[in-house]
This record gives structure tokens, sequence and C-alpha cells, in this order.
């Protein structure tokens, strides 16, 4: 399967299969914005048996945007490409504070309330396993959940 | 030194053990003033809010007394209902509101978290009087400061803690607290079903705290200094059958204290009570759960003086 190179813009390479649209789904990316976007799904890999890459033409995303793929695809790596060459190298590292991506399980938690102007807020407390807490009720979660939260599958 | 003036109280995890010792210090302080009328120009002018969207009696009669004692004004609900929530209002507005009649929010919510949120939208100070089945800060330090009066010391203690470790915050804010000090032991007594919360054995496993865990009262009672007991939180069961399994599964009786406990064991107990101390035991020395109930005053009332900068 072939894909062309891009020209500007972010490839996230090694993403585990079936996951590259839940990544897009994450960094807020629908499509419709008008970006050139190439998707490859279970494509061989050496590192991981079969991948997912996504290709971004025209976007540059930072760090702290990418690191929230670390969620579902901490194998990651992210190149930032300027004239068809990568200018930048980098990792997915889990956040150590999420805010607005997941919502907290426990029914009875403040930021479950519909009527109330609340964000759901995690911090990291573990990477291995990966588990978040909840600032608000202390609830953990862990990375199935996150997983499953997400729409992949865990 | 401890920054007091304007400080939230969340979580007890928020207070270090120096802070906790120099609370129980202006606790004791007021201890004998309060009743003498003495205290009275301590807060005079301030007014508190005592917002229960929850059933209270203890704490918010504690907080009302401890505010009054010492001169200041009282605010407040004792139900959801008599209010605009009953129209809809929500918490943030609610908690605005307060904000803006007066110098302090104390606060208790069916739903965890609450007092967080509030703490974030108000600019006056806000007491968790209880959030759900989470925290409650205050109760942890009128307990810990009964056992300091009681033994002179919170360390070198044996510790039983009774009952529904899973919904029930007293316990949960109880062992928290302990994790500041350095008890001897803390059991943890309860059936399999009222066992804690991962997320608090993360925090006292974090902590350091010993603790063992354990079905059998009996068992372990000849070892305590201290007996935690609590009621089984009936109304945050997510299901009434887990309930049903577990109610009535303990029950701290005199003959039981008297077959297997130290004389000198004092049992304590963040009320109301059902039927887990048989009442038997109210007259006994081991007793202390009233004395305990009595202490919330001047504890809650050197939190006030403390935060609004009287202490």
């Amino acid at each position: 399967m072939l894909v062309r190179r891009i020209r500007d813009g972010t490839v996230i390479d090694h993403i585990p299969a079936g996951r590259a649209l839940t990544v897009l789904r994450i960094l807020g990316i629908t499509g419709s914005e008008g970006y050139k976007l190439a998707i490859v799904m279970n494509v061989e890999s050496k590192k991981l048996g079969k991948k997912d890459i996504v290709k971004i033409e025209g976007l540059y995303l930072d760090k702290e945007q990418l690191d929230k793929i670390a969620l579902i695809a901490p194998t990651a790596t992210v190149n930032i490409v300027k004239d068809y060459r990568v200018v930048e190298k980098m990792k997915v590292r889990l956040p150590e504070d999420l805010s607005n991506i997941l919502s907290c399980a426990n029914p009875t938690c403040i930021t479950r309330q519909p009527r109330e102007p609340i964000k759901p807020r995690f911090k990291l407390v573990s990477r291995r396993p990966v588990l978040y807490q909840c600032v608000y009720c202390g609830t953990l979660i862990e990375e199935d959940d996150i997983v499953r939260q997400l729409g992949g599958s865990a | 030194m401890a920054r007091w003036l304007g400080r939230d109280v969340v979580s007890i995890l928020d207070f270090t053990r120096d802070e906790l010792l120099d609370l129980f210090e202006a606790a004791s302080g007021l201890e004998g003033v309060l009743e003498s009328g003495r205290a009275r120009r301590l807060l005079e002018g301030k007014i508190v809010s005592l917002a229960f969207f929850e059933p209270s009696t203890r704490t918010r009669l504690s907080f009302e007394a401890a505010a009054k004692r010492l001169g200041a004004e009282t605010i407040g609900f004792t139900a959801a209902e008599a209010t605009s929530i009953a129209k809809g209002e929500n918490l943030a507005d609610t908690v605005r509101m307060l904000d803006g009649y007066s110098d302090l929010i104390v606060i208790r919510h069916r739903y965890e978290g609450a007092a967080l949120y509030a703490a974030e939208i108000a600019e006056k100070p806000v007491i968790n009087a209880g959030d759900g089945r989470q925290h409650h800060p205050t109760q942890a330090m009128l307990d810990l400061y009964t056992v300091n009066r009681l033994y002179g010391t919170v360390d070198g203690l044996v510790y039983g803690v009774l009952g529904d470790l899973r919904y029930g915050r007293a316990a949960t804010s109880f062992l928290l607290a302990l994790t500041r000090f350095k008890p001897k032991m803390v059991y943890l007594i309860s059936p399999p079903l009222l066992r804690p919360r991962e997320e608090v054995y993360m925090a006292l496993r974090q902590q350091g705290l010993p603790f063992q865990e354990t079905e059998s009262l009996e068992e372990v009672l000849p070892e305590l200094d201290v007996l935690y007991v609590t009621r089984i939180q009936r109304e945050r069961f997510p299901d009434l059958r887990d309930y049903e399994k577990v109610r009535g599964s303990y029950r701290v009786t005199l003959d039981l204290l008297q077959r297997h406990a130290k004389p000198e064991l004092k049992v304590l107990h963040p009320l109301p009570r059902v039927d887990e101390i048989d009442y038997r035991v109210d007259g006994s020395p081991y007793q202390a759960y009233f004395l305990q109930a009595r202490l919330g005053v001047p504890v809650r009332a050197a939190l006030l003086a403390k935060i609004l900068g009287a202490w």
C-alpha cells in the first residue's frame, strides 16, 4: 500500500492497529476542516506487527495536543515535516493533567451533574499501568476504561 | 508556620501533621473560654454561611454553635428543598450567592467533589462539611483531637476502624488523617463488601500507613487503644441488595468489650449510630463518643477563627 509523502504537516506513526480513527477523534479532527488527510490502517510493522498511520497535510500539532494521543496509542511516534523533510521527531508522553477528554465513571461525582458548568479533570497517578484519578471525586480510571471511553477497543 | 488565613478545607490530606497539631492547640485554648463568653468578640461582624444540602445534626449545629460562640452570625439552609435549588438553581449559582453574602462558606453536599468545586467558584474560604462518600475533614480533625485529648498523643497507638469503610466519609477521612501521624497499627475491620475503595487503599499505601485488614473484631480487640465505629451508609449504596447483605453485620456490645478489650480502650463514633453500638456501652468507661461530639465545637471554632484571621 503506497501513501504519498507529505510536504508540510504532521505524521503520526506506530499507532496500535485499529486506533487511527480514535486518534483523530482525540485530536478533534473530523475531516471537515479541509486538511488533506491520509489514514492508513492495519499495515505491517516490524515493531508492532500491525499498525496504523495518520498523515495530515498543512497542520502542525503541538506537543500538548499530541500527548493526549498517548492515552490510546502510547507507542505512537510523531514526525513534523517541512518541505518534505522531517524537522522534528517526538514520542508521545502521557499528560500529567487531563481536562475535558474523559468523563468520570462515578455517577455521583460533581462533574457528572449536567446542570453544573464544570469540566472533568484527571491527574496522572501511574504510567505503568496507566492510571488517572478524578481531581474532584478521587475515582481511578484504568487504561481499559480510557480506551473504551475514547471509542477504541480495549 | 501554617498558613491558615483564607484557606479552603477540602480534604484532610491538605493538612500536615504540624498544621493539625497547631489547630489542636488553638482548639485546646478555646475550650476553656468559649462557654464563658470571653471569645465572643473574635469573629464579631463576620457572617458564616451554612449550606447543608444533605441532612446533618452534629456537624451543622456544632459549626453554628462555634460561629456564635465566637460572635459571628450565621445564615444558610438545612435542606435544598427550602431554597431556589428546588426551582432548579445549580450549585455554582448558589455558591456565588453565598460568596457574596458571607465571609466563609461551610458546605455539605451529596455529590463527591462538590466542596472542591465550590472552593474553585467562591472567593471566600470554603469548608467541606462532607461531600458524598468522599471527605469529611473537620470530622477527622475533631476525631484526632479527641484521641489526643484522651491519650495526650495520636502516635504510637493501635487503632481499629470498624464498619463501612467503603461509603463512609468519616471513616475514610479518619484513616487519611492517621497517615499524618505515626500509629503503631491500624486495623481495618469490615465485611469484604465494605472494604475501602481502591483510591483510598492507594493513598494509605502511598502515605505508608501501617495497616492490616480483618473481618473479625474479636480477634484484634485485645490489642486496640482506640476503636472507631461507623454506621453503614445505607443512603450511598448504589445497590440496596448489597446493603441488605451487610446490614447488622457488626455490633459492639458491652459484653464483647468486657470480654476482649483492654480496660483503657476508648470507643469513638462520628454519630449518628443506628444499632452498631449497644446502648449499654454508653454508661461504660469505654464510651468516648459523646465527648467526641462535644469537642466538635472547639475544633470547628478554632478552624473558623484561624481561617478568618482571628487566632
